[in-house]
């Protein structure tokens, strides 16, 4: 069959979120891919030039709608980098929790659209019900189940809700024990081992170079977190330990984002029996000096997520600038699928975890 | 026709409708030869012909219907879910499914080529229909009685490739092209350790008749414990023959959305999944009917009854295979076949030969 | 503080600014540098040497986010680089100024893969033309926009 070129996308079951995947087919294999975006963009950093400051708190829950808290942690990160202001110890506890609680929602959500891809309804219906365990802790949080606006500059908006401390644990031992289902159900099925496994090559030397970041860097055996190498809020205190894989495969992949979910319930536990009372807020300046900067980056579930403001002198930013994981990773998506067939495009690109609203903005 | 409990049943019934149109035809009209012509033993023996077939018809789409029914409860309950819930434990569901497709606008593209894009779905409900009066349900009630019958089923159940070949073609769309290719080499590979493992039965039974196939069962031994391997070879190439998950890629909704039956809607793609159903049908009733006794079994029940029984659990065994595992892709379905099935076919040969030369069975 | 999982042998923020200070006198003004970041005001004429210098003596492997900024009223453009270093675990910023009426500076895609598309966005919403980036085309707006939408004198709430 001579070469083609094929449109997987804008409308497809399988993009996750708006996007085109153009790919110059011979047969079943693939010779070129052209990643096309843009249609889910909003404008984002426009928009915020005529916001006051807490009213971009929730647009920033919109940018990646999977792992909200993220992102508007981000900003309030950014913000207070720019303002200098100090967040009370108690908020940075909370903030911990509950950014690692959005990270295994985040995740859960990414193994069940894998299953979609790969065909097993099975595989996605089992991670969307433990899903809902803990968007039912969020909402006792904070009363939102996807977008919080739970972050403030200065630290969040209220304090943890009674029995907090219990939920969770219940939640955590829980899911704990249907965590190590999933991986009984995924690891120990040679279909899904035969579809992930050495499909959707990245070596060290090209993730590094390309911007890959989080678990598909960490998947490639490039040992960087983040969280412990430049730590923000309660990192640098808690004893946890960054998950690496060295196969480069997409099921190196899919193991980094499976054992984080574990290291994330641990790093929870510890948080909880650390949290001491205290304030939870401070109220910061309302104002930035024109012409003052300030940046900030996270690791968000998907990578290194990273905002830098510019002040316009009153209570609205002058440039607020976005950096989205998953943008850079989609521009190197052609490098880990030239090569394969069409079949493996849902494995690699499933494996990596791609949410349009960042990337689009 | 040979003669069958059931035949003689309707015969009856037949004879009685015949008098009964013919009696105001005698003694109202006194057309005496006409009347004479209709009680006759060739127009008695046609009608019963047409009503044996309306009757083994309709228990055969009764019992697909109910195998759609099978799939949803139990699918549903792998899942942490309840399946249909429409009607006594779900059961009108497929009907509200049935008349919701039937309703439906037929949308046929521009571009398609008419006469093929029409003859494929009603060629594909055809072949999987006359194979529903070749199984018999039970040593009275069957449609025909041939003594190459086994032979018949699978020259039918080949036929499928054309039929696919010809909707993928017919629609005019690159992915419907492709699902098709897919689709025909996918069938057409996994015919061969069907026939191999079906060969390993008759070269034991020594005969090609689905009643003596039974009947050696029913005195000597189910042949699922000597040609255990024909019967496992036979159950994998099965379920890619009637191309379910893990053997859908022909269909891989989330690569090609549907595959070469994309351009199908409304009633047409009812026919389609209808059609798939029957030859699950099909599939699970030889199943049972070559290793699995067909309808042997205590007589407090009817054979039928124990037929049917025997069909829905190897059909509940497709089912679990379904909601457990995940697709598979081409190169590795095809390789399985080839590589895998084909060898343990021959061995199963090989077995069957010698426990035949042996004189053990 | 002390930096869990730092290599041996790699380099504090403050120690690399020097490093740069002296090799780069003209055309680099760092601003400030602490345990691990690093803000510097560039020279777009040095932009290049300094980024193949940080990525190949430096350790700097990874580009973080390539930005613009428009100061309409001062009549500049500047395009703000962050650039780290996985080694050092250093995170350095690059501010290079450039004049509004003709917004062009080196691209550095050629030395970091990861700069492409975060350069063609910046074309994109700006107009600042990166010289010798493989494909400068639209990327979040649709093909055949003719105006660039976060300049300051685009005016939202206009039909285009």
């Amino acid at each position: 069959m001579a070469e083609m070129w094929l449109n997987m996308g804008p409308q497809h079951p399988m993009t996750h979120g708006l996007w085109n995947l153009r790919v110059k087919v011979d047969g079943e294999t693939m010779v070129e891919a052209e990643p096309v975006i843009g249609y889910l963009h909003r404008g984002w950093e426009k928009l915020t030039e005529n916001r006051k400051f807490p009213q971009i708190i929730p647009m920033a829950d919109r940018l990646c709608y999977g792992a909200s808290m993220s992102w508007s942690h981000l900003y309030c990160l950014t913000m207070e980098d720019a303002m200098e202001v100090e967040v009370p110890e108690r908020a940075k506890w909370i903030r911990t929790i509950v950014l690692e609680a959005q990270r295994i929602g985040s995740h859960l959500m990414w193994l069940a659209a894998l299953g979609t891809d790969l065909g097993s309804y099975t595989v996605f219906l089992y991670p969307v019900r433990e899903r809902e365990l803990f968007l039912d802790l969020m909402q006792n949080l904070c009363g939102a189940r996807m977008t919080y606006n739970y972050p403030r500059i200065g630290g969040v908006r209220n304090d943890v809700p009674a029995n907090f401390e219990r939920d969770f644990t219940r939640v955590l031992n829980h899911f704990e024990k249907r965590l190590s289902d999933y991986e009984a159900l995924c690891d120990q099925s040679t279909v899904f081992r035969m579809r992930m496994e050495g499909v959707g090559l990245l070596s060290a030397e090209k993730a590094k170079n390309l911007g890959v970041t989080g678990p598909n860097l960490r998947g490639s055996g490039v040992d960087y977190d983040v969280r412990r190498d430049d730590p923000y809020e309660m990192y640098d205190q808690i004893d946890w330990k960054v998950c690496v894989e060295k196969s480069c495969d997409a099921y190196a992949r899919y193991r980094v984002k499976m054992d984080e979910m574990r290291e994330s319930c641990n790093i929870i536990r510890q948080c909880i029996k650390q949290m001491k009372p205290g304030a939870i807020r401070v109220k910061p300046p309302r104002t930035l000096a024109k012409g003052k900067t300030g940046w900030a980056h996270v690791e968000d579930p998907r990578g290194e997520g990273f905002m830098y403001v510019i002040g316009n002198g009153d209570e609205r930013p002058y440039r607020l600038k976005v950096r989205s994981p998953i943008f850079v990773t989609v521009s190197a998506a052609p490098e880990m699928l030239v090569g394969y067939k069409i079949a493996d495009v849902p494995a690699i690109m499933g494996s990596v975890d791609m949410c349009l609203g960042e990337t689009d903005r | 026709m040979i003669a069958n409990g059931l035949y003689e049943f309707i015969h009856g019934i037949a004879l009685w409708i015949m008098q009964v149109l013919a009696w105001p035809i005698n003694n109202l009209f006194h057309w005496y030869n006409f009347g004479a012509w209709l009680v006759s033993a060739g127009v008695v023996g046609f009608i019963t012909t047409l009503l044996v077939a309306l009757v083994v018809f309709i228990v055969g789409f009764l019992v697909s219907i109910t195998f759609i029914w099978e799939e949803r409860k139990i699918l549903g309950r792998l899942m942490d879910r309840r399946g249909t819930q429409v009607g006594a434990l779900g059961l009108f569901q497929n009907f509200a499914d049935g008349l919701k497709t039937f309703i439906k606008e037929h949308i046929v593209p521009d571009e398609v080529d008419k006469q093929l894009f029409n003859l494929a779905p009603v060629l594909l409900i055809a072949m999987s229909v006359l194979m529903m009066c070749l199984i018999p349900i039970g040593p009275n009630f069957y449609m025909a009685d041939l003594n190459a019958g086994l032979l018949l089923v699978f020259a039918i159940f080949s036929l499928a490739p054309f039929a696919i070949l010809m909707a993928g073609w017919a629609s005019n769309n690159k992915y419907t092209v492709m699902g098709g290719m897919r689709a025909a080499a996918q069938l057409i590979a996994y015919e061969v350790p069907i026939l191999l493992s079906v060969a390993s039965v008759v070269v034991v039974v020594g005969s090609f008749n689905f009643l003596t196939i039974v009947s050696f069962q029913q005195d000597n031994i189910w042949l699922v414990i000597p040609l255990f391997l024909g019967a496992l070879v036979f159950f994998i190439s099965v379920i890619a023959e009637v191309e379910r998950i893990p053997f859908d890629l022909p269909e891989a909704e989330a690569e090609l959305v549907e595959g070469w039956m994309t351009e199908y809607g409304g009633f047409r793609w009812g026919l389609i999944m209808l059609s798939e159903y029957v030859r699950g049908f099909a599939a699970s009733g030889v199943l049972v009917l070559l290793f699995l006794g067909g309808w042997a079994g205590p007589a407090f029940i009817w054979p039928e009854i124990w037929f049917l029984i025997k069909m829905f659990l190897v059909f509940a065994l497709f089912i679990w295979v379904r909601g457990a595992l995940m697709r598979v892709t081409t190169k590795q379905i095809l390789g399985l076949g080839w590589t895998k099935l084909m060898p343990l076919a021959l061995i199963n040969l090989g077995i069957a030969i010698a426990l035949k030369m042996g004189g053990w069975l | 503080m002390e930096r869990i999982g730092l290599a041996p042998g790699g380099k504090t923020g403050e120690v690399l600014a020097q490093d740069i200070a002296q090799r780069f006198p003209q055309g680099v003004a760092v601003a400030k540098s602490t345990n691990n970041r690093l803000y510097a005001k560039v020279d777009r004429s040095v932009l290049v040497s300094l980024c193949t210098y940080m990525r190949d003596a430096l350790d700097f492997e990874h580009v973080t986010c390539v930005g613009g900024v428009d100061w309409l009223e001062q009549g500049k453009m500047q395009v703000v680089y962050h650039i780290t270093s996985y080694a050092n675990k250093v995170t350095a910023e690059l501010v290079v100024d450039l004049p509004r009426d003709k917004p062009e500076v080196d691209s550095i895609t050629f030395l970091w893969g990861g700069a492409n598309w975060h350069e063609r966005e910046t074309w994109d919403m700006f107009g600042i033309v990166f010289v010798g980036h493989p494909k400068l085309e639209r990327l979040l707006n649709p093909a055949g926009t003719e105006v660039f939408p976060f300049r300051k004198d685009f005016v939202t709430g206009r039909r285009v």
